[in-house]
């Protein structure tokens, strides 16, 4: 019941305009072997915007984020149920004639600790455009540079190129690790818990990036910082025990969230 | 809220003490009104000089609440009913500060009044009927933010009608004294500021009824028609 419509909202602000599903879970399952760890699980994830995964260590988040890319296919015994469709073109990412390789071009991870290639900064960000057949050393260099523009790193690292990337600070390898996750053009990225590892002020950068970095691309974000998620996320989900309880705009959830359990978690009455 | 117990004992502590001290400034509030009220009515220098001297205390409140709130958000950073709750009690010892004014500039009426020895005070029954209906509100109000009673918060919101409405009648019979006989325009007036403090003492009970319905639900009722305030407080 907002009594002054007149006004422009602070969540409208937060939420430009009419949102456009990019990806959807639906009725998903994971099995590690007999483990079920995500149970029937339904979520929309929306263009251009950022969506936050929060609960408890072991409710399934993280290994919700790995379904979107197809990581669990590196293990024995892994099982995927159901689908995740990507839009427009409605592709089953979980279908078995999709290739996991293919499904990682479009849909980049970014880690909990940056884990640069012990390569030069400028190969660490090539790596992707290389595998995907590109030769050209002038369009290397061109989407080398505009992936280093895009995760806001250009300006500290376009003199030392060359340089080993672990001779970068842990917020600048982070912020590279995004950079080579961007040179493939993805569609979504996605985040596991890309702050933890940081220190408040390379946490601030990255988190400014994820705000910059949605008008162009989808963000999924796993992480365990509530203040994080209501920092940056556009939407947020909240998981227990493989299931999703409740999902919402973030700002909804974290004033007046539906759900008790939500509410619980949030206010840190859990456990 | 309240059922289940915060992780950190410290934050619940925190919360705690901070609702107990808006319920005990509530209170100091509640007595300054009625020691008010009371002086009005009796012209007792005592209690009147008490009510002056306690608005102090009222203050004190007020800073050293807003102070705690501070220090919530700041090391807890406050979500969800909590994040309301601080909101809420940020907004609730503003609406007590003021009422503990209005309490003092009733006093100072009272002072006034009696000092010129005008004993018109007795004469208006109408002006207690509406402080009594003003206290009302505020205790219930302050029951309701205790027990996070929604519904007990929308009979105040309105309760605050007939303040109002008291409030006309109030004006209205000493707009008759002060056309038969122009010698009571003086003490009238002194008489209706008494009535219109009384009358801000039912808005500011009524704000602070309004925060606990938006602790409680999650929606700002402010700027509402009663109807869409009472769907609200139906809703599960």
């Amino acid at each position: 019941m907002p009594a002054l419509s007149v006004l422009p909202s602070v969540e409208a602000h937060a939420d430009r305009g009419h949102a456009v599903p990019k990806a959807e879970a639906r009725s998903l399952s994971f099995f590690y072997g007999d483990f079920r760890a995500l149970k029937n699980l339904n979520l929309v994830v929306h263009e251009e915007r950022v969506t936050a995964l929060i609960g408890p260590s072991g409710c399934g988040k993280s290994t919700l984020l790995r379904c979107f890319n197809r990581m669990h296919d590196l293990y024995p015994g892994n099982r995927y149920q159901g689908e995740i469709r990507l839009f427009p073109d409605d592709t089953n990412l979980l279908a078995p004639n999709v290739d996991p390789i293919e499904v990682r071009m479009r849909l980049s991870m970014v880690f909990q600790k940056p884990n640069p290639f012990p390569k030069s900064i400028f190969e660490n960000v090539a790596y992707g455009l290389r595998v995907r057949g590109e030769r050209s050393r002038r369009a290397l260099e061109d989407r080398v540079e505009a992936a280093l523009r895009g995760a806001a790193l250009w300006d500290e690292v376009k003199d030392r190129l060359r340089d080993l990337a672990f001779n970068l600070s842990g917020g600048q390898q982070q912020r590279l690790c995004i950079a080579r996750a961007l040179a493939t053009d993805p569609e979504i990225l996605l985040f596991d818990e890309p702050t933890s590892a940081l220190d408040p002020i390379a946490t601030a950068s990255i988190e400014q990036l994820i705000t910059d970095l949605k008008q162009k691309v989808t963000i999924l974000i796993v992480t365990h910082n509530m203040q994080q998620a209501a920092r940056v996320s556009d939407y947020t989900a909240y998981m227990y025990l493989g299931e999703l309880i409740e999902f919402g705009r973030t700002d909804e959830l974290f004033i007046k969230p539906k759900n008790r359990q939500t509410e619980d978690y949030i206010t840190g009455r859990f456990g | 809220m309240g059922i289940t117990e915060h992780s950190s004992k410290a934050f619940e502590a925190d919360l705690d003490t901070t609702r107990t001290r808006v319920l005990q400034m509530g209170g100091l509030v509640e007595a300054q009104i009625v020691a008010a009220i009371e002086a009005f009515a009796s012209g007792e220098m005592a209690l009147i000089d008490q009510v002056i001297e306690n608005e102090r205390r009222v203050n004190g409140y007020e800073v050293a609440i807003d102070g705690a709130c501070n220090h919530i958000v700041v090391k807890r950073q406050p979500a969800a009913g909590d994040l309301r709750l601080i909101m809420g009690i940020g907004k609730i010892v503003t609406d007590l500060e003021r009422i503990g004014d209005e309490a003092e500039k009733v006093a100072r009426m009272a002072k006034a009044i009696h000092e010129h020895g005008s004993h018109h005070a007795q004469r208006f029954p109408a002006v207690s009927h509406a402080a009594q209906i003003a206290i009302g509100m505020l205790r219930q109000g302050l029951d309701a933010f205790a027990r996070l009673d929604a519904a007990s918060a929308a009979d105040v919101v309105k309760e605050d009608k007939a303040i109002d409405q008291e409030f006309t009648s109030v004006l209205r019979q000493l707009i008759t004294y002060m056309m038969e006989d122009p010698r009571t325009i003086t003490p009238a007036l002194e008489i209706v500021w008494v009535a219109k403090a009384i009358e801000r003492i039912g808005d500011h009970a009524k704000n602070l009824a309004e925060q606990v319905i938006y602790i409680v639900k999650g929606t700002d009722v402010r700027h509402t028609s009663f109807a869409d305030i009472e769907r609200e407080v139906a809703k599960e």
